[in-house]
């Protein structure tokens, strides 16, 4: 076991995955912010002007942690899985598996870069809310916090699904089908005590909920589940996402024959 | 014709008997049950060109990507360099560089960056002066800011091959270096593969081409359904199976040998034109002048008269043909 890192190779893989950000610039930064004002505009303005106040906060402000978050989820599995899934189709994944690097380094590169990204795309979102609505950070350090790791694990999730998928369709499958629902439905644009309480009872298998809730709280204080219970869910998702790709890379499961 | 081999250089592998890859008792089987490996023993000397030949299917790339780490052996052991490829997998794959059959590249990805990338990852720090070195070695330094999706596909293979250079490996492997790859361009890519086994790097060589392992090889390996049925010294192996042909065109054309020939090895081609006889060049008496003098009593007549060696394709379809 050699426990000396490849620092370059980590570097090469990091970079060569930014690089990808830039060379799709629109899609990957602009797309979702155009995406996100016009939330802005419907939920926020339009829809937002007949519903007052949730919790002592507007419901512009209200939706802005839902909103980062959703675009959070989506594009750090987006990203990391067509990362990771886009050589296992090109086939040029045959020099990052005959290359010096170990699965640890694999995993920081692709999901780092994944990570970062979605982290930069959060305060992107984070700033043209401004220029809709005026909000305050009780926890600024809790935020970024919850913003990085929550970005890290759903890197990691989306490595995840890179590896699993064996086709495009599936690759879209999970952001569009998966997370995209349960992010609306985990309470992005409202409370869940909003709910009739069998939905509200249903809404707690929603492991997103306690997401939004914990970065609601250190927006505003205010949360649908305790801050200690969002906590201990987001490092448990953590913790399996870290497990499966633990177990991809010894079994080398639909990455060596 | 097979190039005169004793008439080379000597190389440096037929000075260093160091080996560059041991593997031993290698096997793989797939998940589906199908053996593709089977007991597979090898060495490869440090410093040579070693040519695997084998039909379609008969394992060359599966050997190669177990070696580089790409698909993980059944049973078997293989070390490159001493270290074994599994447990010191860092220390083996710094030093070995692959250039693969498909041409899988970063479509989008400029001839410079993907070269630069492959440096990287194989653990080397940056050194444009050794990457404009090598993009100017294989004619790709006015494509180096290109994307690779525009270039023509023998640009690409070669593309291919400044990528497995970037890390200045010590084993290089080529497997089907020049499918589909014009005559001058196979020509370069031979040139190219000289000089880097004249800086000590070994080579091996995956091929169908014949005329490849021919030229290029100083030992050859036979692949066959998972198993290596043949390594030879090239020119030994030219010289142990190599028979050659003494054709003569006839006057007139015979329906079936005399039996009177019948201590002879013939036979006829070319509706009876051509009376092919074969003979051992090693043997003590090759039988020509008898023969010459057979005919010369039997008032067989002769417009013409050549002698062709047997070719390495030859020897490859009757030890392929054996082992089946």
């Amino acid at each position: 076991m050699n426990l000396r890192m490849n620092f370059p190779g980590l570097r090469a893989i990091y970079q060569f995955e930014m690089a990808r950000t830039w060379r799709t610039l629109f899609q990957s930064v602009v797309s979702p912010v155009v995406t996100t004002t016009l939330y802005f505009i419907v939920f926020g303005a339009a829809i937002g002007s007949r519903i007052t106040e949730i919790n002592g906060v507007t419901f512009a402000a209200f939706i802005i942690p839902g909103l980062i978050m959703l675009s959070i989820l989506t594009e750090s599995v987006s990203n990391a899985s067509f990362g990771i899934h886009l050589p296992r189709f090109t086939g040029t994944i045959y020099e990052l598996l005959s290359a010096p690097v170990s699965s640890l380094e694999v995993v920081l590169g692709y999901v780092g870069a994944a990570a970062t990204k979605s982290i930069v795309l959060g305060f992107i979102i984070l700033a043209t809310a401004r220029l809709f609505v005026d909000y305050d950070i009780a926890h600024p350090v809790a935020m970024v916090c919850i913003l990085v790791v929550t970005a890290i694990t759903f890197s990691l999730f989306g490595f995840i699904i890179g590896i699993w998928a064996d086709n495009f369709e599936k690759l879209q499958f999970v952001p569009m089908l998966v997370i995209t629902p349960l992010t609306f439905l985990g309470g992005s644009f409202y409370s869940i005590d909003m709910l009739p309480p069998f939905w509200r009872t249903l809404t707690l298998f929603n492991p997103v909920v306690y997401l939004i809730s914990a970065f609601r709280w250190s927006f505003y204080d205010t949360a649908d589940v305790p801050i200690g219970i969002s906590i201990v869910m987001i490092f448990l998702f953590l913790t399996v996402c870290i497990g499966v790709v633990c177990w991809i890379f010894q079994t080398g499961y639909r990455l060596k024959n | 014709m097979p190039p005169d081999s004793d008439e080379k250089p000597a190389r440096i592998a037929n000075n260093s008997p160091e080996s560059a890859i041991s593997v031993s008792k290698l096997s793989k089987i797939y998940a589906g049950g199908h053996a593709a490996l089977t007991d597979i023993d090898l060495e490869i000397r440090k410093g040579e060109i070693f040519a695997l030949l084998g039909p379609n299917g008969a394992g060359k790339t599966t050997l190669i990507s177990i070696i580089c780490g790409i698909v993980s052996p059944t049973s078997g052991r293989i070390t490159a360099g001493g270290d074994d490829v599994i447990r010191d997998y860092r220390k083996t794959r710094t030093k070995i560089g692959l250039v693969p059959q498909e041409l899988t590249t970063d479509a989008f990805e400029t001839v410079w960056n993907t070269v630069s990338f492959s440096r990287g990852l194989f653990g080397k720090k940056p050194d444009p002066a050794f990457i404009e070195r090598t993009l100017r070695d294989l004619s790709l330094w006015d494509r180096k800011d290109s994307k690779i999706i525009t270039l023509s596909g023998g640009m690409k293979r070669r593309v291919l091959i400044a990528k497995a250079l970037s890390h200045e490996p010590e084993i290089l492997f080529l497997d089907e270096p020049t499918a589909g790859v014009d005559v001058e361009l196979r020509r370069g890519m031979w040139d190219m593969v000289r000089k880097l086994q004249e800086t000590g790097v070994t080579i091996i060589l995956t091929t169908h081409y014949i005329e490849e392992a021919e030229e290029m090889a100083d030992r050859i390996g036979v692949i066959n359904g998972g198993r290596i049925v043949l390594v030879e010294d090239k020119a030994a192996l030219m010289k142990k199976l190599g028979k050659k042909e003494l054709r003569l065109h006839l006057h007139h054309p015979m329906q079936t040998i005399p039996a009177d020939l019948s201590g002879h090895d013939l036979a006829l081609e070319g509706d009876g034109n051509t009376l092919v006889f074969t003979f051992d060049t090693q043997a003590e008496r090759t039988g020509t002048t008898r023969l010459l003098g057979d005919l010369d009593r039997l008032e067989i007549r002769f417009s013409d008269l050549d002698t062709r060696q047997r070719s390495l394709e030859d020897i490859f379809v009757s030890v392929v043909g054996e082992s089946s």
